[in-house]
């Protein structure tokens, strides 16, 4: 199946549940299903039972940080310039909110096919990062989910022991979000910032 | 008692020695490691322990389970901020006289890994080390050497007098501040009395 008739089955089989195809540049070439949050777990458990699927592994869960992007693309307008009509190229640029992302890498044993890649999205990178757990349909899932909400900060409602896995409790950063800053530390003679750099600086 | 006299007078069958001597002779031969691995470096540990490389020659063939039966930590590998307060803590567990070597270059400086953001710069910025190893991982040759110079640091510990060994001075601890584990990191991001980082020669 390709994934805009995974898409079609989805969206027949779960009122109200939009997928969204998201087209990978890429080699490979896979093109991943977005599936909105609110019906996420819904059509988790549709491709994990569906009789064609049957994707009853979950091999891979990744975090995706995406930062405020601005595209700009080239667009052909018609235009009247001094009563005449010309051709002309604008450039017209859109923003894309920044968002946080789990991708799911399924495979059926069953079936011996796959992958087909979901991807879910949060609403923004600050305060609304909350989508749901697919744990309880893989539970593969559960350790790498933890790992995700340790260094990504994505809450995963559902999710059955959801801590921090790699750091600390206590650790209040997420450290593999793109616009993380270390905390300083003093890093020896190299470090101009620490006492030691300072005293190397100044012979 | 001078070198040649001694020498003269083993040629005749007498043999001197000083209870110093005899002392660190018997310490430095029976160093009983911590059974402690972090990361690669530990296998490489492993593998001097074992037949081909044989670490027993020295005397260090007990790698014992307890901090407080050793005499050697081993920090083998990578120390993580979340394991350095653990690193620590096994340190002062362990009775005097104790010793630090720290193999590889995560445990020197944090080495490929520096830049992580959970990966300690050395563990020499909260406990003393003593031999440090570069390498990564270092070979069990390395390993050795490293042994073979703590044991001629060991031989040429002094027992009395100003300069004597670093256990034997009653104004250096035996025990060093546990780090804590901060909102953002390590608290405190090193201990300054043990830090001895080199100094740049211009």
């Amino acid at each position: 199946m390709t994934p805009e008739q995974i898409r079609s089955e989805i969206e027949a089989a779960i009122p109200g549940c939009s997928v969204e195809v998201a087209p990978n540049g890429a080699v490979p070439g896979q093109a991943s299903l977005a599936v909105d949050r609110l019906h996420a777990l819904e059509a988790a458990w549709f491709l994990r039972r569906h009789p064609g699927l049957l994707l009853d592994f979950c091999s891979n869960v990744a975090g995706v940080d995406w930062l405020d992007r601005e595209i700009s693309e080239k667009v052909k307008v018609r235009k009247l310039v001094d009563g005449v009509e010309q051709e002309a190229e604008e450039t017209r640029k859109s923003k894309i909110p920044g968002r946080l992302e789990a991708v799911y890498h399924l495979f059926s044993i069953e079936k011996k096919q796959g992958p087909v890649i979901l991807r879910v999205r949060t609403e923004n990178r600050s305060d609304r990062v909350e989508i749901p757990s697919l744990t309880p349909v893989w539970r593969s899932a559960e350790f790498q989910e933890r790992e995700i909400f340790d260094l990504y900060g994505i809450v995963f409602t559902g999710h059955p022991d959801l801590r921090r896995l790699l750091m600390w409790e206590g650790f209040t950063d997420h450290p593999m979000r793109k616009d993380y800053v270390p905390p300083p530390e003093d890093d020896g003679p190299q470090d101009p910032r620490g006492a030691v750099g300072k005293e190397a600086a100044a012979g | 008692m001078e070198q040649d006299l001694k020498a003269e007078l083993q040629k005749h069958g007498v043999f001197t020695t000083t209870f110093e001597e005899l002392y660190n002779w018997g310490r430095k031969n029976s160093v009983w490691p911590l059974t402690f691995g972090l990361a690669c470096c530990a296998i490489e540990m492993i593998a001097t322990t074992m037949a081909r490389y044989d670490l027993a020659r020295f005397g260090a063939e007990v790698f014992r389970a307890s901090p407080r039966q050793a005499d050697l930590i081993i920090v083998s590998g990578t120390v993580t901020k979340k394991m350095a307060p653990q690193v620590v803590r096994l340190y002062n567990q362990m009775p005097e006289p104790k010793y630090v070597i720290a193999m590889g270059a995560c445990a020197i400086s944090g080495g490929p890994f520096r830049d992580g953001y959970n990966v300690l710069k050395g563990i020499d910025r909260y406990i003393p080390v003593d031999v440090h190893i570069p390498g990564c991982p270092p070979r069990p040759e390395a390993l050795i050497d490293a042994f073979m110079a703590l044991q001629r640091k060991i031989a040429g510990q002094q027992l009395t007098g100003g300069a004597r060994a670093r256990h034997l001075k009653p104004e250096t601890p035996s025990e060093y501040p546990v780090p804590e584990h901060g909102e953002h990191g390590l608290e405190p991001t090193l201990n300054a009395e043990v830090w001895n980082p080199l100094r740049v020669i211009q």
